[in-house]
């Protein structure tokens, strides 16, 4: 399928403001301003072609901890994102009660998830059996790493949305890593996405750096599930060029040239050629984009950074919803 | 019929003695006026002949063991003799051996009663211990029915049943004989020595009703209100022909927009009025200076019935139209009858209105709500006759009564204030404003 | 006032609300179909149809997982798990997934659902059919947890747990179903949670209990009282939050008081009640706090000895009142 200009356009410049944001995190954490930071970098055409393939904001999401750029292509801002990196009061995804990067985005229609894994996948099926149920047309994404596709939940969720052809994609967002653990020691199969003919859903493998690709594989997959045929399963390939998280040392499970390596796929810099081989952009219009981002971040750290904490009693609250006051 | 040894009282003032040593053994036999023990007190140390000739049947009271004058310590009789059972109470009986125990004094004098031996209780448990303490229950005046011989909650309620509490009496050892030069201020007052005589004792046919939380804070917060401020009211009266007319002409106009208009919210405008012009009244007293307050908040005393009371404050009460002062009396009164107070909304008062005349209260001296500098109690409205221009006529009146802290105040300023109250309400604009 | 079994007030109930409110839909193990192995569903299915009354896939982890999706989608799930000893493999969800949702995304996303699973032993069901499992459920903040002792208590006690926009776990003494029968009003009520019921005032001695124990428990109190020992059996009902005023103000009446419970001594629901009697009515009490409690072995034993020596009847709760009563 034929992608706009601007869409491409637009797709580039969500994914380079969430690898700048991303990068800067690690910088506070390295400088020992901020406690943690779990990383997508690497990941970014993988979860921006697959939001902009969904109608964000009636679409609904179950994403996980690694989806910085997804959920910066749903609304969040650079700045809400510092405000969770620095626990600080006014974060929207739980008010500062949950570590950074556990998303959760109401006005967005993004579940709030929490660490053990896969459990999100389950709320997804969820979700799309309501949207059955209720005969709405929306879909639901949800996203994992392709380690957490080990877990029974996972299974439970996606024999469920194939059961009832629930609207669900499941995209495995393959980073070829959990934590230290490579994926020949996860899986049997090749590719996530051959689970799915086990439990009688469509698996497509699309490399995830490749952001023309995952759209289009996500836009069948929306598609399918919008008109009432069902779930699928897209395993997105990518590779984490960071370590698991700011805890983690993966010097002590790959090597740097096996890391240098996959730098060449690095999805910035394709999709910033292939914009550039196509005209979409120049050059300088590229560095606009960067110096765009570089303004929007220095502001969003200045003004997390003068945030408030929150006040201590707010631990007491909310543990039941009687106690939410709305406005 | 065995004979008792009775720990002597020796000395005037002295009330107990220790047994140092046993000179005879049970079993062993002894003869009327032989050394039988050793007592050492704070006056003296001596032998204690025995009463009677015989054998030593009892030993009470082990060495060492120190014990009230008057208390049982032995038997001596013949072999094989039964020694009366529960036997801890009996009355004392005078002795012609020596040396004799003080003679009973007339029981008109101080009432007789049992020397006191001390029992092994066993386990009191805490329930117990406390009816005991709050009823001042003796409790080696009870017996135990519980486990092992203990007292249970049922056997010293039955005790306090059937026991309605006396005075607590002196044992008759503790009283000197005539002619003696020092006496317990007890016996010539004729008074038990209690260390409380102010608390309030429980009579038959009273009843306790236990403290809610609410009256222990009213009434925490009252006392140590009285005891930090030097309280002074002066009271003025009101003519309130003007705010009741501008009352009748806008209530109905009020309803519509869901307020009730009631007198209150024209006091609260009064007083907000008054504070502005003298601000020292909205005010708390430190030991650095008078710290005056900017923002006006004024509590609104509230009745809960038998409850108690509670103050929910009107915050920025000086931004506030009529209109809105109000719904803000309605809100506030009607959650505070419902309980349904934030806590947020019983703080950061500046001044309080309480509103004493509704049960027909005239005026009176309200108290300050610390750490506040005044308080004013609006009392019933009524009519009276008043003189105007040397005529008699009927007005709606009320008394006002401005209690201040007289640290803050003095009764010039405090009486400029509430003369502005006053002239606020007397000088109500026209209705339709 | 008709008579009734507990279980058909627990079916009415949920008939009620599936009538009340169209967002009200059971989820389970053969709830649908077959009407629930224990019968709990019957006719539901008939009368609601496959969207209302849904049979889920063996898999207690989705059962509560999807659920949860769907109460955040708008619906209130009534989840089913068939006994209560198969709802290790959801504790995840529940745990960590329902019980802390409204907390962790600061109010914005609430879980209204209700999880019934008949629990308790006594009825041949051995290790895996007969356990107790309150005790990890009443130490999770974010949960509600509701135990009805009798048919008028469990209908408006159902109600109230489908209206309560809070994840509720609501176990049902299974041995209980059709062994416990009363009047059951006609008419629109609820029993509130978080409140318990003085079942029988006495002066003496108060029991706590709940379930099944609370009926035994009031079986042995009419015994004593023949004995002229006045016992006032308290049935907490709602175990998280508990009535502490209610507890409070019976051991003031009484000064002694005992606790029963079917499951494990250690670390049992009833020790909580112990500790709080201890902890806030220490000058009120008479005398040690007891609890009586199945015995510290690993389930409920199968051979009917086996299982009598295990379980707790009236004459057991009897003599341990007796005991206290003298003390």
């Amino acid at each position: 399928m034929e992608l706009s200009n601007d869409l491409l356009f637009d797709m580039y410049w969500t994914m380079l403001l969430a690898r700048r944001t991303d990068e800067r995190a690690w910088v506070l954490h390295r400088q020992g301003k901020i406690a943690f930071h779990i990383s997508g970098i690497g990941q970014e055409a993988a979860q921006v072609g697959a939001a902009f393939a969904l109608q964000r904001g009636e679409d609904w999401v179950s994403p996980y901890y690694r989806d910085l750029a997804l959920m910066l292509a749903l609304g969040l801002t650079p700045l809400e994102f510092m405000l969770s990196v620095m626990g600080k009061k006014g974060e929207p995804s739980s008010g500062a009660r949950q570590m950074p990067s556990h998303w959760g985005l109401r006005r967005a229609n993004v579940l709030s998830h929490s660490a053990p894994v896969a459990t999100q996948s389950l709320h997804a099926s969820g979700v799309g059996l309501a949207i059955k149920l209720r005969g709405d047309k929306k879909v639901v994404l949800t996203t994992i790493g392709e380690g957490s596709t080990s877990q029974g939940e996972w299974y439970e969720a996606v024999n469920w949305a194939a059961i009832h052809k629930l609207p669900v994609i499941f995209m495995v967002e393959n980073n070829s890593y959990a934590i230290s653990v490579p994926q020949d020691k996860q899986m049997a199969v090749p590719s996530s996405a051959d689970k799915a003919c086990g439990l009688g859903l469509p698996g497509i493998s699309v490399d995830g750096t490749d952001i023309v690709a995952v759209y289009e594989a996500m836009h069948t997959a929306v598609t399918r599930a919008r008109s009432g045929e069902g779930a699928t399963v897209i395993e997105a390939r990518a590779y984490r060029l960071t370590p698991h998280s700011s805890d983690d040392d993966d010097r002590a499970y790959r090597t740097r040239e096996e890391v240098e390596s996959h730098k060449k796929n690095d999805p910035i810099l394709l999709t910033r050629q292939m914009l550039l081989n196509k005209k979409i952009a120049t050059q300088k219009k590229l560095d606009e984009l960067e110096a765009r981002a570089q303004v929007e971040i220095e502001q969003a750290v200045a003004d997390a950074t003068a945030a408030p904490y929150p006040a201590p009693e707010e631990a007491l609250h909310p543990v039941y919803a009687e106690e939410v006051a709305r406005a | 019929m065995p004979t008792k040894v009775i720990m002597p009282q020796l000395g005037e003032s002295v009330v107990e003695g220790t047994v140092t040593r046993w000179m005879k053994k049970e079993g062993e036999t002894i003869l009327e006026f032989e050394a039988l023990l050793e007592v050492n007190t704070d006056k003296v140390d001596t032998e204690i002949p025995s009463p009677a000739s015989g054998t030593v049947l009892k030993l009470l009271v082990p060495d060492g063991m120190t014990v009230t004058a008057g208390t049982l310590l032995a038997w001596i009789g013949q072999p094989g003799e039964e020694i009366p059972a529960g036997d801890i109470g009996a009355a004392l009986t005078a002795h012609s051996a020596p040396p004799a125990p003080r003679q009973s004094v007339t029981a008109s004098a101080v009432p007789a009663v049992s020397p006191r031996s001390e029992r092994d209780l066993g386990f009191i448990s805490p329930v117990v211990a406390r009816i005991a303490r709050e009823n001042q229950v003796d409790l080696q005046q009870v017996t135990g029915t519980g486990q092992g011989g203990r007292i249970s909650r049922k056997d010293v309620l039955a005790f306090i049943e059937t026991h309605p509490t006396t005075v607590a009496s002196i044992p008759i050892w503790e009283t000197p004989a005539d002619g003696d030069l020092f006496r317990p201020t007890e016996l010539m007052f004729k008074t038990a020595p209690t260390e409380t005589s102010v608390l309030p004792v429980k009579g038959q046919g009273d009843q306790l009703i236990p403290h809610t939380t609410i009256r222990r804070s009213i009434a925490e917060h009252m006392l140590k209100s009285k005891t930090i401020s030097p309280h002074v009211t002066t009271v003025m009266e009101v003519d309130l022909s003007r705010v009741v007319a501008h009352r009748s002409a806008n209530k109905a106009a009020f309803a519509k927009d869901g307020a009730n208009l009631t007198y209150t919210a024209y006091f609260m405008a009064a007083i907000v009025a008054a504070l502005k012009v003298y601000p020292l009244v909205n005010s708390s007293w430190t030991d650095e200076g008078v710290l005056l307050h900017s923002a006006i908040n004024i509590g609104m005393a509230t009745s809960l019935g038998t409850d108690g009371l509670i103050v929910p404050v009107i915050k920025a009460a000086d931004g506030l139209s009529l209109l809105a002062l109000t719904r803000a009396v309605n809100d506030l009164a009607q959650r505070a009858r419902d309980r349904k107070l934030l806590p947020d909304e019983v703080k950061g008062g500046t001044f309080t209105l309480t509103n004493h005349g509704i049960s027909g209260s005239l005026f009176a001296t309200p108290i300050i709500n610390q750490p506040q500098c005044g308080i004013l109690g609006v009392g019933v409205v009524q009519k009276r006759a008043v003189v105007i221009n040397d005529a008699i006529a009927i007005r709606q009146m009320v008394y006002v009564s401005l209690t201040f802290d007289h640290r803050i105040l003095d009764g010039a300023s405090a009486d400029w204030f509430l003369a502005k109250v006053v002239d606020v309400l007397q000088n109500w604009a026209e209705p339709g404003i | 006032m008709p008579e009734m079994t507990l279980i058909d007030a627990i079916r009415q109930g949920m008939d009620e609300e599936l009538a009340r409110d169209p967002n009200v839909f059971i989820l389970g193990e053969d709830v649908g179909v077959r009407g629930g192995v224990f019968r709990a569903t019957m006719g539901l299915f008939a009368k609601y149809g496959p969207e209302r009354v849904m049979d889920s896939p063996l898999a207690e982890a989705s059962i509560i997982g999807v659920g949860i999706g769907a109460a955040m989608y708008g619906f209130r799930p009534i989840c089913e798990i068939q006994f209560a000893d198969f709802i290790h493999p959801a504790f995840n969800q529940i745990i960590n997934e329902a019980a802390k949702m409204c907390y962790r995304s600061n109010g914005d996303w609430t879980v209204p659902m209700v999880i019934r699973a008949p629990y308790g032993g006594g009825i041949g069901g051995g290790l895996y059919h007969s356990q107790s499992l309150e005790a990890f459920f009443t130490h999770t903040p974010g949960l509600k947890v509701v135990v009805p002792s009798n048919p008028r208590d469990a209908r408006g006690l159902i109600k109230s747990a489908v209206r309560d926009p809070n994840p509720v776990l609501f176990f049902e003494p299974k041995k209980g179903y059709r062994l416990i029968k009363g009047e059951v009003p006609e008419g629109e009520y609820l029993v509130p949670i978080g409140q318990a019921a003085v079942s029988r005032p006495g002066t003496d001695v108060s029991v706590f209990a709940y379930g099944m124990m609370h009926y035994y428990t009031l079986q042995a109190a009419e015994k004593l009282s023949a004995e002229g020992i006045s016992v006032e059996v308290v049935d907490l009902r709602t175990l998280y939050p508990v009535d502490r005023e209610s507890i409070l103000a019976s051991v003031r009446k009484t000064g002694k008081a005992l606790v029963v419970y079917e499951d494990n001594l250690t670390g049992g629901y009833g020790a909580e009640i112990a500790a709080l009697i201890g902890e806030l009515a220490f000058t009120d009490l008479d005398a040690p706090v007891r609890r009586l409690a199945g015995p510290d072995v690993p389930a409920v034993p199968f051979s009917h000895p086996l299982q009598d020596w295990f379980m707790l009847n009236p004459e057991k709760i009897a003599s341990a009142i007796r005991d206290l009563s003298k003390y």
